[in-house]
């Protein structure tokens, strides 16, 4: 077992990129995700890290680079947030049709405007439809456990596809938190060598990502989406692996709280940590209330997301982004059209909450449980907290 | 239903790669020209700029000098005509 260390969790990351043995990081630096790149440069420029390390001038680049690194065969990383994540969306949809098992990190933070540096979900929520397999950490140590799965799921060979793993900037990024370490024997012994299945070679020269006229475009997209589907599986089967190398056991979706309660929270990200405090809270208070985690959601876990709130009489789902003009947030919609013409459905809730870098507390999660107890809450969704003078 | 596609998805090589180099030559895409290019050889002086201009690399030289166009290419935007020292090339009807 490695070390425990206390340490910033972007520099725990940094570790577990350099442990994952990477070939290429084309980077550029944005808040809250910097501090993660410039400690990869740090590793590249002491020999710590044999790898090429691009510092590119935008990270439309950023994503280009990592585009073409990763198609000559070369395990190959990034990370962004916010506007550099926006700035990648056109190469963003490239990376997973052309099948390359690029690991990016998203520090998640607000996209402008107003302008923000601070959390929520806004960012990834705009590049949801790309194709990419995406994942949530909720604290340090599972930033650090999933940054390693991510590879290992990526470079699967039923898989090979992008992963996005994201961590909520600041409330995670620059949180310093005890990580459990570990050494690069066990890491090697995690993860194999990537073994791409077609490469940019002169030596057995392909055509990647040509053109895709109306005859072929709708079937290459079917490809990658079901690769997209199938990738579930092996989700599920890294993780599980993962758990039984370190100890630490992940599932996409994670339930806690009482069993088969009446009120469930639905969670993604670091405030799923929050409401387990409220939900222990309420607990104690003899509530009847539990918690689901969502920890992957591209491809959405819809089985076993159906199944973990199938008792449920009432779900409130936490949403940290807002679809302007929809009919609720991005998680909330995914929920509700499960249980689309559902007899058994229950009332489900959304509130949009925490964005651009609000604060959500323990006390928060226990006024939402009891509106949504007392069935108060009457709109679609609700942004919570937000001042109005009527 | 109608059959509008290529190929069945998973038939496609991975990532929509394509694994035969040069195999674009198969595809002809000069059909939709409305004018081609005619040599006049006694004006030509095999200076080779139109195989140079041509943005569709039609032209090749054949065993006696000349530069040839291969039509099945030619897209018809008369830029070899153009680019032509001695005016060889004139653009009309495609003769079939
Ligand atoms: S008309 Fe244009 S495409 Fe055709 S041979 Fe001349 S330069 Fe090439
Ligand atoms: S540019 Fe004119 S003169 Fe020169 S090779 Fe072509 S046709 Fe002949």
């Amino acid at each position: 077992m490695g070390k425990r260390v206390g340490i910033e969790v972007s520099l725990a990351v940094a570790e577990a990129v350099k442990l994952c043995d990477v070939d290429v990081v084309s980077a550029y630096p944005i808040t809250p995700q910097t501090h993660i790149v410039e400690e990869l440069s740090h590793y590249v420029a002491n020999g710590d890290l044999d790898a090429a390390f691009i510092p590119v001038e935008s990270e439309h680049s950023a994503m280009s680079a990592a585009v073409g690194s990763s198609a000559t065969g070369a395990r190959t990383y990034t990370a962004t947030s916010a506007q550099g994540l926006a700035l990648m969306h056109e190469i963003m949809f490239i990376a997973p049709s052309m099948r390359l098992p690029i690991v990016m990190t998203i520090a998640n933070r607000s996209l402008s405007g107003p302008i923000s540096i601070w959390n929520d979900h806004s960012d990834i929520m705009a590049e949801r439809d790309t194709g990419w397999i995406q994942i949530f950490c909720e604290n340090g140590q599972e930033s650090f456990d999933l940054t390693i799965c991510a590879f290992r799921i990526a470079e699967d060979k039923r898989v090979l596809l992008p992963v996005g793993v994201n961590m909520d900037g600041f409330i995670l990024t620059h949180m310093i938190e005890p990580i459990e370490f570990m050494d690069k024997a066990e890491v090697k012994a995690f993860l194999p060598d990537y073994k791409p299945q077609l490469t940019l070679n002169p030596k057995k020269p392909v055509s990647m990502g040509p053109v895709g006229v109306p005859e072929v475009y709708m079937e290459a997209k079917k490809q990658y989406e079901q690769a997209l589907w199938d990738s579930k599986d092996v989700v599920k089967e890294v993780l599980a692996a993962w758990g039984k190398h370190t100890g630490r056991k992940y599932a996409m979706v994670e339930c806690n709280g009482k069993k088969k309660a009446k009120t469930v929270f639905v969670t993604m990200g670091s405030l799923g940590e929050t409401a387990m405090t409220a939900v222990d809270n309420l607990i104690a208070a003899k509530q009847d209330v539990g918690q689901v985690r969502l920890r992957l959601w591209r491809p959405f876990p819809k089985e076993e997301m159906k199944k973990a709130l199938k008792d449920a009489a009432k779900v409130v789902v936490i949403d940290r982004a807002l679809s302007p003009g929809g009919v609720c947030g991005p998680v909330a919609t995914e929920i509700k059209s499960l249980f689309y013409g559902d007899k058994n459905a229950p009332k489900i809730y959304n509130i949009v909450a925490g964005l651009g870098g609000r604060d959500v507390s323990v006390k928060d999660f226990e006024e939402m449980y009891a509106l949504a107890k007392g069935g108060k809450i009457k709109d679609d969704y609700v942004i919570w907290g937000v001042k109005s003078n009527a | 239903m109608s059959d509008r596609a290529f190929v069945a998805w998973q038939k496609l090589a991975l990532g929509c790669a394509i694994l035969e180099p040069g195999s674009s030559a198969k595809l002809k895409t000069g059909d939709w020209k409305s004018l081609a290019p005619k040599l006049d050889e006694e004006k030509c002086i095999k200076c080779g700029k139109c195989f140079t201009y041509c943005p569709e690399f039609c032209y090749s030289e054949d065993k006696n000098g000349f530069f040839r166009a291969d039509l099945s290419y030619c897209k018809g935007c008369g830029i070899c005509a153009n680019e032509c020292p001695t005016e060889a090339i004139s653009m009309g009807k495609e003769e079939k």
